[in-house]
């Protein structure tokens, strides 16, 4: 295709109409994030829907968090060493392990894990329901989709993203101590009483609140994409990708933001 | 809970009078585009009025807006008797529980069987036993024939079979009004015929209102020459020379506007070149 045909194809949009645009859809997240929240206080509740939900996105999702958290562990105790080997605090390396683990890695890493197949997956099948007129379907058969579809994703990524976080918490200092223990010759009584102490209650805190965060954001974003696709398959297949890149990029954002609230707000180190 | 069987549900709306749905001066645009521009009409009750227009005249939105999926940006819309385009959402499903839709595409619940597509409402109502909602489920697959795919997934039937399908699932309730988008479109003549026959009998067997939207001259024609005959259980075509009327009309838009609202016979002598390049 010729520069100049390509060009011409290309749709110029004002300034404004791009900034009308994008504060539109954060007026609809917004709304669409509230139904779901109220939802919970209206009946039906869907318990078998959460169950369901609960299942896919928890069960389904148990071998990449056990994965990518013992293998996050195992990096992060293998950089670190040469590091502290220069101070001669190689023991140190639990409490490193454990604190960096349980407060950060282990929340942030589940959270990109489960967006990545979560989000993804909420989208495109919600998706597939608007382009198919599913979703208008479930309107005329009187079903609220907020309430049928969306809640029961929330809440049961909320629940599932919080035990799938203390699992990778759990097998990240397994995989610090496979490092430990196996290369670094380190006593293992010695790296797992030195991980657990080193915790205070203030780094659990912060390392629980943080996955209840992205547990909604991952699903309500999956699910606004989701609904508002449009467009056909390639509409479906461009919510899809758009849910995975913004719930990925919040949540990193959310990071930083809530640490430094959690950090004063409970005042730790 | 006592059961009531459909043929009674039907019965008991028979003496509702007054129009079932009234559209007055609806305007709509999407994006700036103008859909619908100032269009009135009303469906009387028993009445089956058909949208012919060319694609994208806005015929789809009219059912959209009938059933509250859409607003319009101007005038006022009417159901059942009630002003919906002031009513909440939660009002409106409420509402939709005495409408039934059959969407172009069918629009099954692909993740669900024929049986959960077919009980889906009754299931969200949950007012039901399950071995009535079973009862009721097998009635509406036995009214459009396919009582054997009740195990199967949307997936596994025809383009047919899926549009009968939807219409089981739409009349599960015995809606008071029914609302079809290009039922026949996309099928083969035989199949076509078929959906057709439903259509017939669920307005002579159950009087159900209907606002069918098709692109297919023929098919409203057929519904305003034929009746539903209950002793061969087979729809036939009036006697030569019967007076008896079908409740069949015919909107055409054209531009947003509407063109013609009539029945079959001012349809056939309308002198408008529009109209008549139309039927042709």
């Amino acid at each position: 295709m010729a520069a100049g045909d390509f060009l011409s194809n290309v749709e110029l949009i004002s300034p404004s109409e791009f900034a009308k645009g994008k504060i539109l859809a954060v007026q609809n997240y917004v709304l669409l994030c509230g139904q779901a929240m109220a939802n919970l206080f209206r009946r039906p509740l869907y318990g078998a829907d959460i169950i369901q939900q609960a299942d896919f996105i928890g069960w389904g999702s148990i071998s990449i968090i056990v994965l990518a958290g013992f293998f996050t562990g195992a990096v992060l105790a293998q950089n670190s060493a040469s590091t502290l080997e220069r101070f001669g605090s190689v023991s140190l390396i639990g409490q490193l392990v454990s604190v960096g683990m349980v407060r950060q890695l282990g929340p942030v890493i589940t959270g990109l894990m489960v967006a990545g197949r979560n989000a993804s997956g909420i989208a495109s099948e919600l998706g597939s329901m608007k382009v198919t007129e599913q979703i208008d379907a479930m309107r005329a058969l009187g079903t609220d989709p907020t309430k049928k579809l969306v809640t029961p994703r929330v809440v049961a990524t909320v629940i599932m993203l919080f035990f799938l976080t203390i699992i990778a918490d759990l097998f990240g200092i397994v995989g610090g101590s496979m490092v430990a223990i196996l290369m670094l010759g380190l006593d293992s009584h010695q790296y797992w009483t030195s991980s657990w102490q080193v915790l205070q209650n203030a780094d659990v805190i912060t390392g629980l609140i943080q996955p209840v965060f992205y547990g909604f954001v991952i699903s309500t974003i999956g699910c606004y994409y989701g609904m508002t696709a449009k467009g056909g398959t390639q509409g479906v297949g461009r919510g899809t990708t758009q849910a995975v890149v913004v719930s990925s990029v919040l949540i990193v954002v959310i990071d930083f933001f809530l640490t430094r609230v959690l950090s004063i707000v409970l005042v730790y180190r | 809970m006592p059961t009531v069987p459909i043929e009674m549900l039907a019965g008991q709306r028979a003496e509702s009078s007054g129009p079932v749905v009234v559209f007055e001066n609806v305007v709509l645009a999407f994006e700036d585009k103008p859909v619908l521009d100032g269009v009135s009409f009303s469906v009387s009750h028993g009445e089956t009025k058909a949208l012919f227009g060319i694609a994208g005249s806005g015929k789809s939105s009219i059912l959209k807006l009938a059933l509250g999926l859409i607003r319009p940006d101007a005038g006022r819309i009417q159901v059942l008797g009630h002003d919906i385009t002031e009513m909440s959402e939660d009002e409106l499903l409420a509402l939709r529980d005495r409408i039934g839709m059959i969407f172009q595409e069918s629009a099954l619940f692909d993740s669900l069987t024929v049986r959960d597509n077919v009980a889906f409402r009754l299931m969200e109502e949950g007012k039901l036993s399950e071995e009535e909602i079973e009862r009721r489920v097998r009635e509406a697959l036995s009214f459009v024939e396919l009582e054997h795919t009740i195990d199967r997934r949307p997936a596994e039937l025809s383009g047919g079979m899926r549009r009968r399908v939807a219409i089981a699932r739409a009349i599960i309730t015995q809606p008071e009004l029914l609302l079809y988008d290009s039922p026949t479109g996309g099928l083969d003549p035989v199949t076509s015929t078929t959906i057709v026959e439903l259509i017939v009998k669920q307005r002579d067997v159950y009087k159900t209102s209907a606002l069918l939207v098709s692109h297919r001259l023929q098919d409203a024609f057929t519904m305003a020459t034929h009746y539903f005959d209950r002793q061969t259980n087979k729809m036939s075509s009036l006697p030569a020379g019967s007076k008896r009327e079908l409740p069949v009309t015919f909107l055409v838009i054209r531009d947003g506007k509407v063109i013609f609202d009539g029945d079959a016979q001012q349809l056939a002598s309308s002198k408008d070149d529009y109209i008549r390049e139309y039927i042709s």
